[in-house]
């Protein structure tokens, strides 16, 4: 007999590959207004919204296409008032379901009809480790304490719990008492992830960019946190690249790992692309999940390394990271075919350093974030948090 | 030998699967964020782990599919086993 073995999957070449993973954007609605958020400037409402009939033949393609990975995300994807029916749905088809959630206005009920239509692992999001931090990250109170309650109740049900912190200058202090609190709550995972400037985020980039000096010392308090709590927790941890060397492998590679489909059936290659405004993205509504994958303009646009120019072409790193990112090319140097500028390669390299080292090294100004779902405030009344006019308040052009 | 007890009831726990992936003609671990490939060995294993069989059922299972006698094949699975619980992917 020969010694059975697994091995973790190795990375996909590019296309033609079938994507692994689907991040299902369910809906924009979400009961909380983080600084940090990165969903696109334009939120879709719940009247653009798919349907459920949509959405399960959504997941039945892509259990056949082989997706893997089913994660329901949003916005609030509980907010959805058929999470349940979807979630069912999805586990019958084979895909491994992850919900990705606040955790706020998920009830006990809730949580047991998830558990028994085979929901298969919760990731809540986790913004500070106590009260005071959190309501400055999520622009509203009281959220601590209900995601820790929530935090126990997943846990009580046998569900895995991942908490996902994502980290910035307004709690990149309390890394080591978020990494605490999720050994407190029964997580088997968290992610330490630091803050991705897209969509909402790059507008709050001032105020929360962290300094090198505490990214430096993050690194050093995972390291000896993954040491220590080995067995118990396992900690994931992705560094900012505005400090990088090289970029990073974003999502895979365009078009090779993963895709994502909008509130109103959009498919994108990465949740942030609809900022690269040239692209004609296809609808779900239109076509099928595999003719998308195969067949779209956007998924091919920089599929592979076809599409790159120099620095990249001649790069030997260029099939390591394909380039970096595409959304964050276009947002900081106006062209989404240039090298990330994450990488040293990049003519903006230097730049980036810049921005990063002058923004983080200023005291934090609450009263200038701009929080999700609000219209920007006078300077006057600048961080007070008050009740949106609506969940879907739209932001001024 | 590692010594796992006789009665040992190797289980996945809840957000451990194994399951056929048809389109890639395999048979996978998924956990959060994580898949693991089983080669044909691992796969017969891993499809006797039904929450019921014992080790030593398994390893009699497995007796009838390969040319090799229960004494042999059974420290091979126990460290098979014990790494997936490594890992998180079994329960024993």
């Amino acid at each position: 007999m020969v010694l059975p073995h697994v091995a973790e999957a190795a990375a996909q070449p590019a296309s033609p590959q079938p994507p692994i993973g689907l991040l299902a954007e369910l809906t924009h609605r979400c009961p909380l207004r983080c600084a940090y958020c990165s969903n696109p400037l334009e939120m879709e409402t719940r009247s653009a919204e798919l349907d459920t009939e949509t959405w399960k033949r959504v997941f039945s393609e892509a259990a056949d296409l082989g997706v893997i990975h089913l994660h329901l995300s949003g916005g609030e994807p509980t907010a959805r008032r058929d999470i349940v029916e979807l979630t069912r749905h999805a586990s019958q088809v084979g895909l491994y379901t992850n919900l990705i959630t606040s955790g706020l206005g998920v009830t006990d009920a809730m949580l047991d009809a998830l558990h028994d239509a085979g929901l298969d692992h919760i990731q809540l999001s986790m913004q500070g480790a106590d009260g005071a931090v959190t309501d400055a990250v999520v622009g509203t109170r009281g959220a601590f304490e209900r995601k820790e309650a929530f935090a126990r109740a997943v846990v009580a049900r046998g569900f895995p719990l991942t908490l996902n912190a994502v980290i910035h200058r307004l709690n990149i202090g309390q890394v080591p008492l978020m990494i605490e609190k999720a050994v407190a709550f029964g997580a088997g995972r968290i992610e330490i992830a630091h803050t991705q400037y897209y969509g909402w985020a790059l507008k709050n980039r001032a105020q929360l960019m962290p300094a090198r000096a505490d990214v430096d010392r993050t690194i050093e308090e995972v390291k000896e946190a993954r040491e220590r709590l080995a067995g118990i927790l396992t900690i994931d941890a992705v560094f900012p690249d505005y400090y990088a060397k090289y970029p990073k492998l974003c999502n895979g590679g365009w078009g090779a790992r993963t895709l994502s489909v909008t509130p109103s059936g959009l498919a994108l290659p990465c949740h942030a692309a609809q900022t690269i405004k040239h692209l004609d993205f296809w609808s779900v509504r239109d076509h099928s999940i595999g003719e998308i994958w195969t067949s779209s303009p956007a998924f091919d646009a920089y599929r592979g390394t076809s599409w790159m120019k120099e620095p990249c072409i001649s790069c030997e790193r260029r099939t390591v990271d394909l380039g970096g990112c595409r959304c964050q090319a276009l947002a900081l140097t106006g062209d989404p075919r240039n090298a990330d500028p994450a990488c040293i390669k990049s003519t903006f390299h230097s730049e980036l350093g810049d921005i990063a080292v002058a923004e983080s090294s200023a005291a934090v100004n609450l009263a200038a974030v701009a929080y999700r779902g609000f219209s920007r405030p006078g300077a006057e009344q600048a961080g007070v948090v008050v009740a949106p006019r609506s969940p879907y308040t739209e932001r001024p052009a | 030998m590692s010594g796992l007890d006789d009665g040992t009831v190797p289980r996945f726990p809840r957000g451990v699967k194994f399951r056929e992936d048809k389109v890639r003609g395999q048979h996978m671990l998924l956990g959060p964020e994580r898949i693991f490939n089983a080669d044909p060995v691992a796969t017969q294993i891993l499809s006797l782990c039904d929450g019921k069989r014992t080790i030593v059922e398994i390893v009699d299972a497995l007796t009838e599919v390969f040319a090799a006698d229960a004494a042999t094949i059974r420290p091979d699975v126990e460290s098979f086993l014990i790494d997936l619980r490594q890992k998180q992917l079994v329960t024993l």
